[in-house]
């Protein structure tokens, strides 16, 4: 959790109640990515950009369950993940543009984000190898009888990769710490399952029969996702090793700032569903419903989360001027 | 007292293990009863298998296992039987554990060592006898390190272990029960400092782990015809130790490189152009290269001895290429006088019988 965007905003908010941290948190996700987006036509952001739009409720649902000192390990798409374990945005923001004050000295861009000081290990872009890597954090934190957990996000894909495999069963037989996160968008790139696995691939029984505990929720109620994860980490606390397949959508294009409904391999239907699947609808409605604050209200908070998210970058520019205009990239 | 190659290993793993609490061994062998050729022998019985242990047959979760173990400060030492077997892992290494400290911006070492054992002979072939030595060193972040006797096994392990990179231990199988009289010295050799296994004005022989023990076979043969022949044992490949084997050729003006592993793009060519780049002029004759050819290893035995560089061969080619004026049928002769070959097979090592390989 961000710790600077609460202290800003505690004197409105209650910001100890469950269902306001949630969506700050997928706010301020969304108002970062939203940013990144948008700027990214400028060239400040020199590095390739994977968006989480439409997955935020999976990063936020973890991350709340989780300690300061549980470690957690990311793909290529690691913003959410990063941002909500409370990884500094300013740090995030100047990787992004490649400056020596990036969370990796410039060094990895959006790919590598980490933040080791709140548990963020790092983020692993080749599809499948975060998670041999989970299995050494996690095999440390046995060793070193620490009680903690990691948890290792990867999407779909990954379960086409032998690192999977190899991984699921170094963890099963270590008895490992370990919850695999399976954030499932259907896709890989522009392709759909039905061109990467067999119709009749069944994920749950190739899981359980490598001796991991398996469910399957949605991942776009970030309350459902919060619960799950809950019972779910009580088990691997335990050294009982868990994988939540969580289905979610992802809005923008696999790599980059934009939509790319044009190119047409999601159909106009699929598409038009996401609407009704946006984590942040579902829990503003649900918030609005209970009446526990006002509409108003929330648009305010979502106004101060943009405020603190445009100050953060233009924070960052100002600190990197000198380093941007190497490139003339300031006029 | 004289220790072998393998004791030795056994010695420092050890050594290692005792004095930190850290360093964990794993990798398929280590506790079963072939022990890695013996290195591992007790080792599991001595720390238990939390520390020391087996691995199921998943090189690449292994080794990424490795790298999250040193990212959370242990030392994980992990070692394939085969150099070859690695190369299922070559996705952690080259792109995992090579990169996490440079892409972390310095916040995490990586102190692993890999040990990867190279085979020769009685029928390893393609895929079992390869030493890729040269294809790691072209890794930016990955150290090298190829021991040619009992003693520079023992060092560089124990430097390996110690060092806060990723260190590529590459370990020829025909070395293992070579022996040495066992000196521990005050002054510990520098990690990547290159050896000096003869002193010689006439020629500089520059080569790494099995090689040298032919090049110092070579130099003790051609002193019997009053050439002083230079040996030089690199034992770290990446770095490269470049003043010590630069200030030999100043001063012999003659180089030969002989290579375990193959001739094109590799540590022949490497260490080749930096000669021809710093001591332009100063050689009298150009660099003489021996290496495997552009070809797999085969595993047929009559096939694999023209696949390796023979010491007829080279003394054939050494009188050939420097001019040096010697009888090559002498030279042979005393070649095969001074170190009779002790295995009934030439493609098994000549210090007895210890097969399978």
């Amino acid at each position: 959790m961000n710790h600077e965007i609460l202290t800003l905003i505690e004197k409105e908010f209650d910001v100890n109640n469950l269902k306001i941290k949630m969506f700050l948190n997928l706010q301020l996700i969304r108002s970062i990515e939203l940013l990144i987006s948008e700027k990214y036509i400028d060239q400040i952001f020199r590095c390739p950009v994977h968006l989480s739009i439409g997955q935020e409720a999976i990063a936020v649902g973890v991350s709340l369950n989780l300690k300061l000192e549980d470690k957690v390990i990311s793909t290529h798409r690691s913003h959410a993940h990063y941002i909500s374990k409370g990884g500094d945005l300013l740090k995030m923001f100047a990787e992004l543009i490649g400056s020596p004050l990036g969370c990796c000295k410039g060094r990895g861009g959006s790919m590598h984000l980490l933040d080791k000081s709140v548990g963020f290990m790092g983020s692993v872009p080749i599809v499948g190898s975060s998670l041999p890597i989970a299995t050494g954090l996690a095999l440390a934190e046995k060793l070193l009888n620490s009680k903690l957990i990691v948890v290792a996000y990867v999407g779909d894909a990954a379960l086409e990769t032998g690192a999977f495999y190899e991984s699921l069963n170094l963890i099963a037989l270590k008895k490992l710490p370990v919850l695999v996160i399976l954030e499932d968008n259907e896709y890989s790139t522009y392709s759909k399952k039905s061109v990467r696995w067999a119709d009749c691939k069944n994920v749950r029984e190739t899981i359980e029969g490598m001796g991991i505990h398996y469910k399957n929720e949605s991942g776009d109620d970030v309350e459902k996702v919060y619960s799950q994860v809950g019972n779910m980490i009580s088990y691997v606390r335990n050294n009982k090793p868990c994988l939540l397949h969580l289905n979610t959508f992802r809005r923008y294009e696999h790599c980059g700032p934009n939509l790319d409904d044009n190119l047409g391999y999601r159909q106009p239907d699929e598409i038009d569903n996401y609407k009704s699947r946006d984590p942040i609808e579902i829990l503003r409605n649900k918030i609005l419903t209970s009446r526990m604050i006002s509409e108003l209200q929330l648009d305010r908070l979502v106004k101060q989360v943009n405020v603190y998210v445009e100050d953060t970058f233009i924070k960052v520019l100002k600190l990197n001027k000198d380093f941007l205009a190497q490139f003339e990239m300031l006029d | 007292m004289e220790k072998t190659f393998i004791t030795l290993l056994n010695q420092v793993f050890h050594e290692s293990l005792e004095s930190d609490s850290r360093v964990l061994l794993f990798g398929l062998g280590v506790g079963d009863v072939g022990a890695v050729f013996g290195s591992t022998a007790n080792l599991q019985s001595d720390f238990g298998p939390e520390r020391v242990f087996e691995i199921p047959l998943s090189e690449n979760a292994v080794t990424g296992m490795a790298l999250g173990l040193a990212m959370q400060g242990f030392r994980p030492v992990m070692m394939h039987q085969r150099a070859d077997f690695s190369f299922t892992s070559a996705e952690q290494i080259i792109n995992q554990i090579a990169k996490t400290s440079y892409m972390s911006g310095d916040v995490y070492k990586t102190p692993i060592v890999l040990r990867m054992i190279v085979g020769r002979g009685w029928g390893q072939g393609p895929t079992h006898a390869q030493s890729p030595h040269a294809i790691f060193a072209h890794v930016p972040g990955l150290r090298v390190v190829a021991p040619a006797t009992p003693m520079d096994a023992y060092y560089l392990m124990k430097q390996s272990i110690a060092s806060e990179d990723p260190v590529i231990f590459i370990e020829h199988r025909w070395l293992h029960q070579t022996i040495e009289k066992f000196i521990l010295n005050e002054k510990i050799p520098d990690f990547s400092e290159a050896r000096i296994m003869k002193l010689g004005k006439d020629l500089t022989l520059i080569s790494l782990s099995y090689g040298v023990i032919e090049c110092i076979k070579i130099a003790e043969v051609l002193s019997e015809f009053n050439l002083n022949i230079e040996v030089i044992n690199l034992r770290s490949i990446q770095p490269w130790d470049k003043n010590t084997v630069l200030r030999s050729i100043e001063k012999t003006k003659k180089a030969m490189l002989l290579d375990t592993g193959h001739l094109e793009f590799g540590l022949t060519g490497e260490v080749s152009s930096t000669i021809y780049s710093e001591l332009f002029g100063v050689l009298s004759k150009p660099i003489l290269r021996f290496a495997l050819p552009m070809e797999p290893t085969p595993s047929s035995a009559s096939l694999a001895l023209n696949h390796y560089p023979t010491i007829e061969n080279m003394l054939n080619e050494i009188k050939s290429h420097f001019g040096f004026d010697y009888d090559l049928k002498k030279a042979i002769g005393v070649f095969n006088k001074k170190f009779p070959y002790k295995s009934k097979h030439r493609d098994q090592p000549d210090v007895g019988v210890i097969g399978p390989f």
